[in-house]
């Protein structure tokens, strides 16, 4: 299967990006490991961590198929500026109502990803998009019913937590969306439908949920989105999760496990 | 000469790593056999529960392994998500070996997708029976598996969930 140049550097920019954003969120979520607000929880983000970080090896392996350097590689040896995940996934996780809002957006946002893609002429990506709409459904599912939860049916004081949460965690979530060279491309070749339609999706989604669970969504006019992210400039609080993240298998590159 | 009843025998022997007493063929993970006796090739193709079980790398190397004892040439093991594995693959005697392990095996539904309804709806205790069962979470100790509470054995209990 031949791709021209300019979309094969649009499908592996597309991969990065999917790939990135699912192992980093995928670290940020198993920091709960052992610290969640109750076990149910501490199991349920670890749960999830294990799928991100399944999902990010099978688009590693994608790219490693189109010339790229093997999953293990991709995921430890680059730093920041090579990185193109979004900055929603690298803050920290902050407390358990900020990771709670951060998950919910952007499952919503990948379920609709994926959702997209599962036609997509990239065939070997609607593959496993289809494999994965099944564990995503959970992920939605498990994000949808606290949301509400907290929102609507605690108390005042999870209502607030959870309002302000969700306008830290806005901007940031817009970055998933930010514009890139090659929306068009991808469109264009039939594999990716592009990002302003995906945030459109998502947008509809997500409204009436936090309608039900009773909380304000920030006047998108009146919010800077936080770009940056796709193009490799991140957040002070990347290259710090790197150094972590790889110190082990950078200390010893040829080791085998 | 190797015969494809041969392969699937030996598959039929391969136990899934997480739960014990269950085959990879009572999963439904095994998609394809594709044997070329008079060669003595043989591809299996495996179609995981889920893309980050952990088990997976290792059931692929048991395979390897087992095939290997028999007269062939080349054994050669894929992971596919083609067709992507679903919970309706399990068979009869998976569930069954499901309800003795204390796990309530998952409903079979109609239609290319699982409506989540059915996680909250009435899951029966695998120890009494009774559907006075409440969702704890749709997350348990493997991926998938859901927590589930029984309020009328007043014992916890886990669900293989429907994917």
């Amino acid at each position: 299967m031949g791709h021209d140049p300019s979309t094969l550097a649009a499908i592996k920019d597309l991969l990065y990006r999917m790939a990135d954003d699912s192992l980093i969120l995928g670290h940020r979520h198993s920091e709960w490991t052992g610290l969640g607000p109750i076990l149910e929880e501490d199991i349920a983000f670890c749960s999830i961590a294990q799928d991100k970080l399944g999902h990010a090896y099978a688009l590693y392996r994608l790219l490693h198929g189109l010339g790229e350097p093997e999953p293990d590689r991709a995921a430890f040896f680059r730093d920041a500026p090579e990185f193109r995940c979004c900055h929603l996934v690298e803050y920290p996780n902050d407390g358990y109502d900020f990771s709670l809002m951060r998950h919910f957006l952007f499952d919503i946002a990948e379920q609709w990803r994926y959702h997209l893609l599962e036609q997509s002429r990239y065939e070997p990506l609607a593959q496993l998009a289809r494999k994965v709409r099944g564990e995503i459904k959970y992920h939605v599912f498990h994000a949808t019913q606290w949301v509400v939860q907290l929102g609507a049916r605690g108390n005042q004081e999870s209502h607030e937590r959870m309002q302000r949460a969700l306008e830290v965690a806005f901007p940031l979530a817009l970055g998933i969306f930010e514009p890139v060279p090659y929306d068009e491309i991808l469109e264009q070749a039939g594999i990716f439908p592009g990002e302003r339609v995906l945030q459109e999706r998502w947008l509809e989604t997500i409204t009436p949920i936090l309608e039900r669970a009773t909380l304000r969504l920030p006047d998108l006019r009146s919010v800077v989105p936080s770009y940056g992210g796709r193009r490799g400039i991140h957040t002070d609080y990347l290259q710090p999760l790197l150094d972590e993240m790889g110190e082990v298998i950078r200390s010893e590159p040829d080791a085998v496990w | 000469m190797v015969t494809r009843e041969d392969i699937w025998r030996e598959l039929s022997t391969i136990h899934d790593p997480e739960i014990p007493g269950l085959t990879i063929t009572d999963m439904g993970i095994v998609a394809d056999v594709q044997l070329e006796p008079e060669a003595g090739r043989v591809l299996v193709r495996i179609t995981p529960t889920f893309v980050g079980c952990p088990a997976t790398a290792l059931i692929c190397s048991e395979i390897e392994q087992r095939l290997r004892r028999l007269p062939l040439q080349q054994v050669q093991v894929e992971v596919t998500y083609e067709p992507p594995w679903n919970s309706n693959r399990l068979s009869e005697r998976a569930r069954e070996v499901l309800r003795r392990f204390g796990i309530t095996p998952p409903p079979v539904y109609e239609g290319p997708e699982v409506p989540l309804q059915l996680l909250e709806a009435n899951v029966p205790c695998p120890y009494c029976g009774s559907t006075e069962t409440t969702l704890r979470s749709p997350f348990g100790p493997t991926l998938c598996r859901a927590l589930y509470f029984c309020n009328a054995c007043r014992q916890a209990f886990e669900h293989f969930k429907p994917v």
